[in-house]
């Protein structure tokens, strides 16, 4: 079934000088996976994640995103992923329509594609009464929920989000991991990065990356039987540092 | 009393950061300020710290008044603030003998203060500040806010993107600065880091919901709390918030937090809904809520 992988990663290095950020990691992520990327600060996911983004080339190994080759095809994996990170989600001094309509025409969309999607999206996130308002006067929770559905906008096969949830309240951060569940059930990829260890226990499978390498990688529920622990918590404490 | 709060509140333009806020930490207390972001935690912490102030309402800080008194505070309080504010030009070392300076005081005079925390980034002092990883920025700022052996340590947020290994290691450290005597003002978005406090206050749109100690903070919760599980969560969350007895329906890790709005509850007849919803491998079994269950319940209020 080699087709219903929508990534897939062989041995994918990045060196920077003698530092090996990532060395030879190696993996899969199905269709419609939630596939949870985690590891301590400086571990190297945002390294791994920018060179599967196609924003980096990788040093050696091989890799490829919705069956487009990260050394070749850097081009078109941009237009077939969606990507949110907590630093940058939307333009603060545009309007909720404005920003949905810039990014639609970022991603190609046309001109009767942008208003579709514009009037489903406002109806969906009931954001009716603040289309017309700044982005930047929303509550964070808000603009997360949109930032998230922007990067859905041109239905990309996956979607990379990169601590999607930082400081988010947490029935905020509920509802948000009830749109990642409804994506997901609808077909798309999510590969996450999060410090939240119990949104960890939400992934159908988790990588936990320390120095570079992937040290672990399975279901939840096979990690936790694997370190003979409870929690997702204990398994990152007792990986993560060796 | 270390810190005392009376009916603060402050407003920008027409939002209400602060509404009436009041609380007190005691001496040598580790206290938490748990929230998410625009709760109104940082606001607090510049009107305690003496770089704001309050449209209403008044605050002492190791005995000074945040108004008449702004100068001696300055000199008793460490601050780190959110955002890493150090020098990143200057190295570790000069940071911190920048600060030492400042406060009219040498490394040297307080060194046992930062011993344990400086030692992990002292392979780096000649590393200017800028160049040093999440981590080591972290203790390093910490360091420079205790060097001049403050009487009350105030903390913004100092884990928020910090993975789970160091922020383990930092809240050691902070038991043991408590030990030394230095009232700690701390405030996480993270709400399993509220059970390391000595007492906490959950704050959310500038207002606190609530205020003791991890403990007692729990057993507020007012109702039957039940795990409830099955192989498809994403079905699982659908149908439960499509029971027409449910309260609250919440993923928490590899379960759903379930309540019932009915005082006789009977977890066989939520089970049979489930089957025949076609769920498969269902457990449903109570359990003790957490600070973050207590929280949501009163944030839905």
């Amino acid at each position: 079934m080699k087709q219903e992988n929508v990534i897939e990663v062989e041995g994918l290095s990045k060196k920077f000088g003698d530092f090996k950020a990532v060395d030879a990691i190696t993996f899969e992520v199905k269709r419609g996976e939630i596939f949870g990327f985690l590891g301590a600060n400086g571990a190297g996911k945002t390294t791994a994640m920018k060179m599967l983004i196609g924003i980096s080339t990788p040093t050696s190994g091989k890799a490829s995103v919705a069956d487009f080759d990260v050394y070749t095809h850097a081009e078109d994996i941009k237009k077939n992923i969606g990507y949110m990170s907590q630093k940058f989600a939307l333009y603060d001094d545009l309007s909720v329509k404005e920003n949905i309509t810039f990014f639609g025409g970022i991603y190609g969309l046309s001109r009767a594609q942008i208003k579709d999607k514009t009037a489903q999206l406002i109806e969906e996130l009931g954001l009716q009464e603040v289309a017309n308002q700044l982005v930047g006067s929303l509550p964070l929770g808000w603009k997360q929920k949109i930032s998230f559905s922007v990067a859905l906008l041109h239905d990309p096969k996956i979607v990379f989000l990169d601590e999607p949830t930082g400081g988010v309240d947490p029935i905020t951060r509920r509802q948000f991991w009830e749109m990642i569940y409804k994506t997901a059930n609808n077909g798309t990829t999510i590969f996450v990065t999060t410090h939240y260890m119990d949104e960890a226990e939400y992934c159908d499978r988790v990588s936990i990356m320390v120095n570079g390498k992937i040290e672990a990688l399975d279901t939840p529920e096979r990690l936790k039987k694997q370190f003979s622990v409870t929690n997702m918590n204990d398994v990152f404490l007792k990986l993560a540092r060796g | 009393m270390s810190i005392s709060v009376q009916h603060i509140s402050k407003s920008y333009k027409d939002v209400k950061a602060l509404n009436n806020i009041s609380f007190e930490v005691n001496e040598g207390e580790l206290f938490g300020l748990i929230g998410p972001d625009g709760a109104g935690k940082t606001t607090l912490f510049r009107i305690l710290t003496t770089l704001l102030i309050a449209e209403k309402g008044s605050a002492t800080v190791a005995g000074f008044d945040v108004l008449d008194d702004y100068k001696s505070i300055r000199n008793h309080v460490g601050y780190m603030p959110g955002r890493f504010s150090l020098y990143q030009d200057l190295t570790v070392e000069e940071n911190l003998n920048f600060f030492a300076t400042i406060f009219g005081t040498t490394v040297e005079e307080n060194y046992d203060l930062i011993k344990d925390i400086y030692v992990q980034i002292e392979p780096f002092k000649k590393r200017r500040a800028g160049k040093l990883s999440g981590g080591m920025k972290q203790k390093l700022a910490l360091c420079c806010a205790l060097i001049h052996k403050p009487k009350v340590l105030f903390l913004d947020e100092p884990t928020t993107g910090v993975d789970p290994v160091s922020r383990k290691e930092f809240w050691e450290m902070l038991k043991r600065l408590q030990q030394k005597g230095i009232t700690i003002l701390v405030s996480t978005p993270y709400m399993d880091e509220a059970a390391l406090c000595d007492r906490i206050a959950l704050i959310q749109g500038g207002e606190i919901l609530q205020i003791d100690t991890p403990p007692e903070i729990v057993k507020h919760y007012p109702k039957k709390l039940y795990n409830v599980g099955a192989d498809n969560m994403y079905k699982l969350i659908e149908t439960l918030k499509g029971y027409e007895h449910q309260y609250s329906v919440y993923p928490f890790g590899e379960f759903v937090h379930y309540t019932d709005n009915r005082s006789d509850f009977n977890s066989k007849e939520l089970k049979l809904y489930l089957e025949t919803m076609n769920l498969s491998n269902i457990s449903i079994e109570i359990t003790k809520p957490t600070i973050e269950d207590t929280f949501m319940e009163l944030a839905r209020l």
